[in-house]
């Protein structure tokens, strides 16, 4: 018997300023969000504009905000996250919208090179490969945060972020703690520099909003009191 | 309608944690200058502070009094689980702690009560 | 503030808050011990006037309180206001200082 059950789907349309615009949109089974907005986007309305690209939960493009939490829209199945049969989808919080579900990720990646979030190689070529044993504490602290793929939903998890225009952010801050315990990286003075104070690490309050939204399950919080610990130690003997 | 209307999600227990720590800060904060000088009357003599003792046997005042008591119970309790989480590094535990906080406020602020009754 | 000033700054506040969270303790269970029966100042200070250790006590309890308020207030109202820069720290100072001077008052009150 074919599934005439309908979905009421409120979409955000504009940029800074707009408006929810609502879709009745047929209910299939597995459906996912991404489901839903393309097929929105390709039988209703051509004008929708949002992002995806690998549609299995790898690239991270989808992140949307979903009955508001931020989510990767490919991996959200309707049946888990509608509210009844309503659905509100609008663009990452946090950041600037270009038009409708897409947002300008520029800040976001700004933000993680201004956190020195790159590795910095030593200036002279070392004689014997560096040896890094897996189970090390270091090595074990920067595989729990290598996996971030960039996506922005902790960014946009973040009241800190939205109160703090400065603030770096979880995934930048994940990123430079990944590299302080790398090993070897050469550019760890002014890492820490960079990633200290009110725009930085000391800023974080421990919502945990990061951490309960990562679809990698990364612990951002983690990290960022590591952080803490490391530009405090470095106060204290007094390189930083 | 404004996009900054989208909020960052917040119906996480780390962020209740986050409000009642704030909250309870703010509250402190305000309360303490007025401790120190109620405290500071008995500059005046035995008599000045127990004039603004009679004041406080108001039951209302006494219920404001176990609040504060929650207060600080729960700023302490809280501000526990942020030292564990920045100095401690990370362990599975801490996810409990928000509840463990919240269970240690009450029961200051109950045993508070209670006492005032006998 | 420079990035070793603000890392500073949050050392203090997490180092006062140590102190704070065992002066706490004490203070939270003298006080619920205390208020039973009633509470008089008679009673008090009968129990307070002239104890060095209870002087000594406060006296931490006061120093510590007076760092960690001001510090919070200050990443307060540069959250939730648009009050930051070098005023906001100079007027948080003084707060600092307000508490310092109120509580070293009360204690003078309570246990001299």
């Amino acid at each position: 018997m074919p599934d005439e059950r309908t979905l009421q789907v409120k979409v955000w349309r504009g940029r800074e300023d707009g408006r929810f615009q609502a879709f009745t949109v047929p209910r299939r089974a597995s459906q996912t969000v991404l489901d839903v907005v393309t097929w929105i986007q390709r039988h209703l309305d051509t004008t929708l504009s949002y992002r995806y690209a690998c549609r299995v939960g790898m690239c991270g493009s989808c992140a949307m905000t979903v009955n508001g939490k931020p989510r990767w829209t490919c991996r959200t199945h309707v049946d888990k996250v509608a509210d009844g049969d309503i659905l509100t989808v609008g663009p990452l919080a946090n950041l600037p919208v270009v038009k409708d579900l897409a947002t300008d990720m520029a800040p976001f990646f700004d933000k993680w090179t201004k956190a020195e979030g790159r590795f910095v190689p030593e200036d002279d070529r070392p004689r014997e490969f560096h040896v890094v044993p897996p189970d090390t504490r270091e090595r074990q602290a920067a595989n729990a945060g290598i996996e971030c793929i960039g996506c922005g939903v902790c960014y946009a998890a973040c009241d800190i972020v939205r109160w703090n225009r400065d603030y770096l952010g979880p995934a930048a801050l994940n990123r430079a703690w990944t590299l302080v315990n790398d090993v070897r990286d050469a550019g760890n003075d002014a890492r820490l520099a960079a990633v200290a104070g009110d725009a930085g690490c000391h800023a974080c309050h421990s919502q945990e909003g990061c951490r309960t939204h990562c679809p990698k399950q990364i612990n951002p919080t983690a990290s960022i009191a590591g952080l803490k610990r490391a530009t405090a130690v470095a106060t204290i003997k007094g390189r930083l | 309608m404004n996009a900054s209307s989208i909020l960052p999600a917040r119906s996480h227990r780390g962020y209740a944690a986050f409000v009642v720590h704030r909250v309870s800060g703010i509250g402190l904060a305000a309360f303490l200058p007025l401790h120190f000088l109620a405290l500071g009357t008995a500059i005046q003599g035995e008599a000045a502070l127990d004039s603004f003792l009679r004041w406080t046997d108001h039951p209302l005042v006494k219920l404001a009094e176990t609040g504060l008591v929650m207060l600080l119970a729960a700023h302490l309790a809280g501000g526990l689980r942020l030292l564990a989480l920045e100095f401690l590094g990370w362990r599975d535990w801490q996810k409990t702690a928000v509840a463990v906080a919240a269970g240690f406020s009450l029961a200051a602020a109950l045993l508070f009560l209670l006492n005032l009754g006998m | 503030m420079t990035a070793r000033a603000e890392t500073r700054l949050w050392l203090a506040q997490r180092g006062s808050a140590a102190v704070l969270a065992l002066c706490v303790i004490v203070h939270l269970a003298t006080v619920i011990y205390a208020v039973r029966g009633g509470l008089t100042a008679a009673e008090i200070l009968g129990r307070t006037r002239g104890s060095a250790a209870w002087m000594a006590f406060y006296l931490l309890f006061v120093a510590a309180v007076a760092i960690h308020a001001p510090i919070g207030a200050r990443t307060i109202c540069r959250e939730m206001t648009a009050w930051r820069g070098r005023s906001l720290d100079v007027a948080m100072a003084l707060f600092g200082l307000l508490l310092a001077a109120l509580g070293l008052r009360a204690a003078l009150a309570v246990f001299s």
